[in-house]
């Protein structure tokens, strides 16, 4: 394809007039967040502890259906055959219920950790796992702070199970099976933002039903699934050590300081060879 | 300096000028020398035999069935021993690489094919557990090759410096191998690249030694508050170099007691005084390591669990095992004492072991429920490993010039 110098600078006109013009001509403020994170609100005052996510999560994904309920005093924790449980918690404000699942954080310390890129935070939203990619080294297991990613360790080829928020079904337009079931309309899913929106109208609107705190709004640098409750998430089974600055933050100030001690280490260690360079000769005399 | 050619030199030479072929010289290197029912032998061979049998069924029915690994504590003895407390011991041979080739300390240029070889050994059989306990090993390439590259991860890190760092270790030892088959010519290419080599080296194990504890840097919420810290890189890095050169020390006793045959007097009269300098640097490493260890301490403010029982175990290990030995590496280089630095030595290694496995197994998610203890057949394989580095290591040193001098043909001016 050839191109005349009059056509080559009319296109560079136009490009350069749509780069200039570009901002101005989308007010929108978007920039990188083109895309917005997808999330799921679960607002435990409405979950009634039925099951309905647990048994249709399982169809989804071939997994077995659950065959125990929850029962306060009992914890049910997500496992290889479970990717989420509904826990029973007896409480002052009588038996509530908690769903729990992979959070899919904003910056997972599951996908930071993976060398393969397996765990991977899409786009999207949702954290998924990529079988093609995955050496089985499970340290997104020692990572993740939620402890979501189990793996099948009775598989000769074992895979790492986690909540994938449906990705696949996210793509074709479809709710999470989780949220299109619910009878309780416990589960909401929407953008992230929508979300925190929607979960702190719904704080202000029923002062009395809700403790003043999103869990995931801020929770290890924010999570994909944001939490509803009116009694504390200590009492839900959360860990209450849990910090706000991402995890992957962790392990940012070793993996920026490797790159100086990889360009300044060999100049320094050749330098102090060439330094103490006349021990050598003191023993040798040649070279 | 040598006028003495020993018998395998003459061999060797003898092959040259014969022109036998390389093969044939190869397989009767292979054949197995000196007595064989020994007592090594007798307890190793079922031991590694087991072992096979054992990875047999774990790789035809999964991790599952072999391992106690649980969904809360996902790496077992294969890991934390092997791997994260084995490569502290292969420290030894950045240091001693650092003295002879960066220092140009001569002294303790005796030790270093030695210490080289062990290192070398020590990554490709720790490297080689990783394999055992990956749920997937044939998709062990794919942060090497491809479109995988997870960098962010401090994982990803590691794997590529245990490659590199094996690769490193393989050029330093080259040279050790050219002598052994008597090319002269090979010999010369691969000692030029001793240096590069070492220099390269050196950067690697500073990063992946500090690397393999920045692994643990995201579990913060899961290692006992004692252990966890953000130093722990460094505290890696530090406790690598006085692991590594304390077992120097105690593999350096054991191997002139083997290996007598093939250490020449000179080489045995230097000894005492390489371990007098080594036990030197030991007490500075290891007073660096204590007081980070204090500095962290006390800026932590877990006064409180001093008195419980992950407390008095964290007391013991500092106090006993990095204080007291620091002490004797101390007193016995100070008053000549070979034999206590021997016995400071084994007292470091085993702190060391506490340490590393503090860190990534009994400190490790320390609330559960469930605590992890190994199954017996994890345990095996974990000595297997170990037991088959050291065939492999005393097949090298009874065949190449590793404790005994090179061959005469060697120009003396590497």
């Amino acid at each position: 394809m050839s191109i005349g110098r009059r056509n080559f600078f009319k296109v560079i006109g136009v490009t350069g007039a749509s780069l200039a013009f570009g901002k101005t001509l989308n007010a929108a403020p978007k920039k990188e967040n083109d895309i917005e994170f997808s999330a799921i609100l679960y607002d435990s005052t409405r979950c009634a502890g039925c099951q309905t996510c647990e048994v249709t999560c399982a169809e989804a994904h071939g997994l077995p259906a659950p065959v125990d309920v929850p029962k306060a005093g009992v914890v049910r924790k997500t496992d290889e055959y479970h990717r989420t449980v509904v826990n029973a918690i007896a409480t002052e404000n009588g038996e509530v219920y908690v769903k729990r699942q992979c959070m899919h954080c904003n910056e997972p310390a599951c996908a930071s950790a993976c060398l393969t890129q397996a765990l991977y935070k899409t786009h999207e939203g949702p954290v998924i796992w990529r079988e093609r990619k995955c050496m089985g080294c499970r340290y997104c297991m020692i990572s993740c702070p939620f402890d979501s990613p189990k793996c099948e360790y009775d598989s000769p080829n074992p895979k790492i199970q986690k909540c994938d928020m449906c990705y696949d079904r996210q793509k074709e337009g479809k709710l999470p099976v989780c949220v299109e079931n619910c009878p309780a309309e416990a589960l909401v899913f929407g953008t992230r933002r929508d979300l925190i929106r929607e979960a702190h109208k719904r704080i202000v609107e029923n002062p009395g039903q809700y403790i003043d705190h999103i869990y995931g709004e801020h929770e290890a640098g924010g999570t994909g699934y944001l939490y509803l409750s009116g009694v504390s998430f200590e009492k839900l089974g959360f860990n209450p050590s849990i910090q706000l600055k991402s995890y992957p933050e962790l392990s940012k100030g070793f993996l920026y300081a490797v790159p100086s001690v990889f360009v300044l280490w060999p100049a320094i260690l050749l330098g102090i060879r060439e330094a103490t360079k006349n021990n050598k000769s003191n023993e040798e005399g040649n070279e | 300096m040598r006028k003495e050619m020993s018998k395998t030199d003459y061999i060797i030479s003898n092959d040259n000028d014969s022109s036998r072929s390389t093969w044939k010289f190869l397989l009767s290197e292979l054949k197995p020398r000196g007595k064989f029912l020994t007592p090594f032998n007798i307890i190793s061979i079922p031991v590694m035999l087991l072992a096979a049998i054992i990875l047999v069924y774990r790789f035809w029915k999964g991790l599952g069935p072999v391992t106690n690994l649980t969904q809360e504590v996902p790496w077992g003895i294969w890991k934390g021993f092997n791997v994260i407390t084995g490569v502290a011991f292969a420290g030894g041979a950045y240091v001693l690489t650092f003295l002879v080739y960066i220092l140009n300390l001569k002294k303790y240029h005796s030790i270093v094919r030695i210490t080289v070889l062990n290192g070398f050994l020590a990554y490709v059989f720790y490297a080689g557990a990783l394999i055992l306990e990956l749920g997937r090993p044939w998709k062990i390439f794919n942060p090497v090759i491809g479109n995988s590259f997870g960098t962010g991860s401090v994982l990803f890190l590691v794997a590529w410096h245990f490659l590199l760092y094996i690769i490193a270790q393989m050029i330093e030892f080259s040279p050790a191998i050219a002598e052994w088959l008597g090319a002269k010519r090979a010999r010369k290419i691969l000692s030029g690249m001793t240096v590069g080599a070492v220099i390269f080296g050196i950067t690697l194990s500073t990063l992946h030694q500090s690397g393999l504890g920045a692994i643990f840097l995201m579990a913060k919420d899961k290692i006992h508050p004692l252990w966890y810290n953000e130093f722990i890189p460094i505290q890696f890095f530090v406790s690598s170099i006085f692991a590594g050169l304390s077992l120097v020390i105690f593999e350096g006793s054991i191997c002139k007691n083997v290996f007598s045959d093939q250490i020449s007097e000179k080489s045995k009269k230097a000894h005492n005084g390489i371990l007098i300098g080594l036990s030197k640097i030991c007490t500075v490493a290891m007073f660096a390591y204590f007081f980070l260890q204090l500095l962290v301490f006390v800026h932590g403010k877990h006064w409180d669990l001093l008195n419980t029982p992950m407390g008095y175990w964290f007391i013991l290990e500092m106090f006993g095992f990095v204080l007291l030995p620091m002490l004797m590496f101390f007193y016995s280089y100070r008053r000549n004492n070979i034999f206590m630095i021997k016995v400071a030595s084994v007292i470091t290694m085993i702190g060391v072991i506490m340490n590393r496995l503090n860190i990534s197994i009994i400190g490790f998610n320390w609330n559960g429920a469930l605590r992890y203890v190994p199954t017996w057949m994890e345990v095996v394989v974990s000595v297997a490993v170990i037991l088959a580095q050291i065939w492999i290591f005393r097949w090298v040193i009874s065949r190449m010039p590793v404790l005994r001098e090179s061959p005469s043909w060697v120009n003396e001016n590497e």
